[in-house]
């Protein structure tokens, strides 16, 4: 049927040309831009030269990016993996069987922290952490710049507040996919509640906690927010690479070393992502 | 019967620990914007209004609110319109290696959107002289959405049976018609989910604004806060909790929207 290929073809055209100029296109300039010595200012801004892997090379060399892939690697670790995985399954097993309200109340909280827009729980954060007079410092009894002092704690500690939404929603759904039957034998042979969920509630989730893990890995990996609350300091203590591209691309201007270093981040999301789909179709 | 006691009590003490974590930080949202000498910390208000007079007379505070709106509406209804489009399609015509494409199409947008791409897309709106653009930017935000869009709409457009566009087709309706009478109202609960989810989305993105938008009288409130920070004083603290929380109102109307309509849930669209 031609015309309705037709109308297919048209329906399906304006989207595809959206993403492929917004989003197709520039991740395949990232590579050519990656190449040369491309400028914001100054002579290179006209007439960019390629100089092939210079830009790599000097990565691999350049002391705050291998600095940077670590903290990156922390953030990912500390707060995703582990801090929103852990939180997250915790929080869905645990309000699997108390009333409504109470359930009500801390998800709604958890899905709030979620929902509320970037810059906004940034600047609570800022406030909480702040040296003078903010809540932590209150509550401790201490007058330390949270910020300033434990940049890399603190922002782990704070994207764990801010997407462990996620998860939560995520393993109440696929709890609610156990066969009652199963926790009820495990109960019945007195499993502790440990080994009840390694033992038969992990086999049954296990496609979950691996696309959970995927998406919020990436999420985390490439997620601007630390910007809004340390901007990369002090110091550069805490600049993961999504901040570390910015300051080079639009504070340095150098536009073709911030290029190849997100091209070193999109290989990074790559392997990840190549490694779970690895880890999934073994399950299978 | 004491380690059932003590087991007791240590749930509750865990529930109470992680409601405190969670809800704290929030509270300062609550007190902030109503005390006459607001601070950073959280304490009881001593109450005013004056704050709210103050962010009305700040002299971009309510403009960027209204950008703001502008360029969400916009990026959201390109993202729906045309993600209901792309979707229906693609749900009814079968294109060799459809699933495979949009798999890599949504795993490139969650990769690529904002962070690895800033350069090029930076570059690209610079020489194609769209910096300074709403439209423009609302075009970036969308794009970026589009593959997460498409897919989620995908599976609402499936589920909705083909028999009834097959007799509309017989009674002569235009694939046009049969798209706004037959499918779009079946499919109206994945319409409205996409609505949602884009403008909430786009209402809480800093990144894209913060790059391409450099003129302040366009900037929506995601880059206003961060400026309003940045410029420190304790005068702003009579501007940042009220805008704060004008800023927040929309996003977490919608969410009471959504849960109260829906139950805020996950049912069955994430695959394992």
């Amino acid at each position: 049927m031609p015309e309705r290929r037709t109308w297919a073809v048209a329906f399906v055209a304006p989207a595809l040309v959206l993403i492929g100029v917004f989003l197709v296109f520039p991740a395949l300039w990232t590579l050519y831009i990656g190449i040369t010595d491309y400028q914001l200012t100054g002579p290179t801004a006209i007439n960019p030269r390629v100089v092939g892997v210079t830009n790599f090379v000097s990565a691999l060399d350049d002391a705050l990016f291998t600095n940077s892939v670590w903290l990156t690697a922390v953030f990912v670790l500390g707060s995703a993996v582990i801090g929103q995985n852990v939180l997250g399954f915790t929080l869905a097993w645990l309000l699997r069987r108390v009333r409504p309200w109470l359930r009500r109340t801390v998800e709604g909280f958890v899905l709030l922290a979620w929902i509320l827009p970037g810059p906004v729980v940034a600047y609570l954060w800022f406030a909480v952490l702040s040296r003078d007079g903010g809540t932590l410092g209150t509550l401790v009894g201490s007058n330390t710049a949270w910020l300033v002092e434990y940049p890399m704690a603190s922002l782990v500690v704070f994207n764990i507040w801010r997407g462990t939404a996620f998860s939560m929603l995520l393993y109440t759904s696929a709890l609610a996919a156990v066969p009652p039957s199963h926790l009820e034998t495990a109960r019945l042979v007195g499993a502790s509640g440990w080994q009840t969920v390694r033992d038969v509630v992990f086999p049954h989730i296990r496609g979950h906690v691996l696309t959970n893990t995927l998406l919020i890995s990436l999420w985390t990996a490439n997620d601007f927010t630390p910007f809004l609350l340390t901007a990369g300091g002090p110091n550069h203590e805490s600049e993961v690479l999504p901040v570390l591209i910015y300051r080079r691309a639009l504070e340095s201007g150098q536009l073709g070393y911030a290029s190849a270093i997100s091209l070193l981040l999109l290989i990074g999301n790559l392997v990840i992502a190549l490694v779970y789909l690895r880890l999934l179709r073994r399950r299978a | 019967m004491t380690g059932f006691v003590l087991r007791r009590i240590g749930f509750y003490v865990v529930i109470t620990v992680v409601l405190a974590f969670f809800a704290v930080p929030m509270l300062w949202l609550a007190s902030a914007p109503f005390d006459a000498r607001p601070g950073l910390g959280i304490r009881w208000p001593d109450w005013t209004l004056s704050n709210v007079r103050t962010t009305f007379e700040h002299p971009f505070a309510l403009t960027s609110l209204v950008n703001s709106l502008i360029l969400c509406a916009a990026a959201t209804v390109v993202t729906t319109v045309l993600a209901a489009l792309a979707a229906y399609s693609l749900s009814r015509v079968r294109i060799p290696g459809r699933d495979v494409l949009l798999y890599l199409l949504l795993l490139l947008s969650s990769v690529v959107t904002g962070t690895a791409a800033m350069v090029p897309i930076f570059v690209l709106m610079l020489q194609l002289g769209l910096i300074n653009s709403q439209l423009g930017t609302a075009l970036v935000i969308g794009g970026g959405m589009l593959p997460a869009a498409i897919f989620i709409l995908k599976d609402f457009m499936d589920s909705v049976p083909r028999s009834y566009e097959e007799s509309a087709r017989v009674f002569g309706a235009r694939p046009r018609q049969v798209l706004g009478h037959v499918v779009l109202p079946v499919a109206r609960p994945g319409i409205a989910t996409i609505v949602v989810w884009a403008f909430v989305n786009a209402w809480g993105n800093f990144l894209l604004p913060f790059l391409l938008l450099r003129d302040v009288g366009k900037q929506p409130a995601a880059v206003l806060l961060r400026t309003l920070n940045d410029e420190g004083g304790s005068a702003n603290l009579h501007v940042i909790p009220v805008f704060s929380l004008l800023y927040s109102i929309p996003v977490v109307l919608l969410y009471l929207m959504v849960s109260k309509r829906y139950g805020f849930r996950f049912h069955g669209g994430i695959k394992s």
